[in-house]
């Protein structure tokens, strides 16, 4: 077993049979999400019954929840792929860490401005200096810290190393945006969706656990298709990339 | 694994126990300044400053909003140990009910009374729909009262 994941491990090290791998997991993925999202969106949004007290404000959540959950996730993946970097000096651990970064921003982003929106009629604020709302706020930030590391430094292997030390001192913050709202008072409620006993309606639930999945995927395939950008552009002197491009 | 490698990945995981204690450190050293509001009960022992701008927290007491000229409206909020009574002229939030969760931010007159200029409200974990809530008062769950 072990074995078998340390081949894996190190096929995946391979540009090339990464690109092969993933040219063939993009299309499902891509339909996977569409089939989740659609459907939990449209039904979510329109659909689903209204909150007791919030009436439809509440929807917010089928959108807010997945982008901090991807937020938050492809952090830890950036964080990880920064480790490899760092002990293995993998490459294709470099490609992935920079994909995964103005992605996950973007969710972080979507997160935030989707809580605001909602935080003004439920709340009475747009935004308030609590402990969550103020560590995801961070977490936007490493995000572009790590984006604008990456642009300032010419050398790719370079600026890999020196972002994968960024992500993994930033990773700390995940921690803190997860049990900010035990830890401390803060005006955000605490989870919703437990792994025993979720504290909200089922067909509420469903919904927005299709659309999480949805978002997932989604998620996948966009760094799947900026990772394989980033192979090309890195690869390009190598000749399956020169085949593959039909230059010779 | 061979050793640079290992000697590498020691490193990183000691750079991330270092930063991850001494960040644990700060923030519970920072703790009271990150906690967003004060309970009635810290208010109660004296942790909070009197004539400063502070933020209490708490539900609001069943039966104690009284309603004045030019929406003045005085409430009680309680942690279940203590009350502390708030003043307040303005718009409440949609959400602002008895039993509900609130946040008001002003000024702490004394150590039972607050004037906010600022109310919040709190939502909490559970999300139902209304016919779900409805079936639930009826089996006999305990009612929130709405305003």
């Amino acid at each position: 077993m072990f074995e078998y994941l340390k081949r894996l491990y190190h096929k995946f090290g391979s540009p090339r049979y990464f690109y092969d791998l993933t040219g063939k997991m993009l299309p499902w993925l891509v339909a996977l999400s569409v089939l989740l999202l659609i459907p939990g969106l449209i039904y979510g949004l329109g659909f689903a019954p209204p909150e007791k007290y919030q009436g439809n404000s509440y929807r917010v959540i089928y959108i807010h929840v997945p982008a901090a959950s991807i937020a938050m996730a492809g952090y830890v993946m950036m964080a990880v792929a920064g480790v490899i970097v760092l002990v293995w000096r993998m490459k294709m651990a470099e490609m992935v860490a920079k994909s995964v970064a103005p992605i996950g921003a973007s969710f972080a982003f979507i997160c935030l401005v989707t809580g605001s929106i909602w935080g003004k009629p439920t709340w009475g604020t747009w935004w308030v200096w609590d402990a969550r709302l103020t560590s995801m706020l961070i977490l936007l930030f490493l995000y572009l810290g790590v984006m604008a590391l990456n642009a300032a430094i010419e050398n790719a292997q370079s600026a890999a190393r020196a972002t994968a030390v960024l992500s993994i001192v930033g990773a700390v913050n995940l921690p803190i945006i997860k049990y900010s709202v035990e830890w401390w008072n803060t005006l955000h409620q605490p989870a919703s969706i437990r792994m025993t006993s979720s504290a909200i309606d089922p067909e509420m639930l469903y919904t927005l656990l299709t659309c999480i999945a949805g978002f997932y995927c989604l998620f996948g395939a966009l760094v799947i298709l900026s990772t394989r950008c980033e192979i090309l552009s890195r690869e390009q002197r190598s000749s399956w990339v020169k085949k593959l491009v039909g230059v010779s | 694994m061979n050793r640079k490698r290992k000697q590498r990945l020691i490193i990183v995981l000691g750079v991330l126990a270092a930063v991850g204690l001494s960040t644990a450190l700060i923030t519970f050293a920072l703790r009271e300044n990150i906690n967003l509001f004060f309970t009635p009960s810290e208010i109660a022992e004296g942790k909070a400053p009197i004539e400063r701008r502070i933020r209490v927290g708490g539900l609001v007491v069943p039966g104690s909003v009284k309603r004045g000229d030019d929406l003045q409206v005085t409430f009680d909020l309680t942690d279940n140990a203590e009350q502390i009574t708030v003043r307040y002229a303005g718009i409440l939030p949609d959400l602002f009910r008895e039993g509900q969760g609130i946040i008001a931010n002003g000024k702490l007159i004394s150590g039972t009374l607050v004037e906010a200029d600022e109310v919040l409200a709190k939502h909490d974990e559970n999300y139902v729909p209304p016919e779900v809530q409805e079936a639930l008062e009826k089996a006999g769950h305990p009612k929130k009262v709405p305003q």
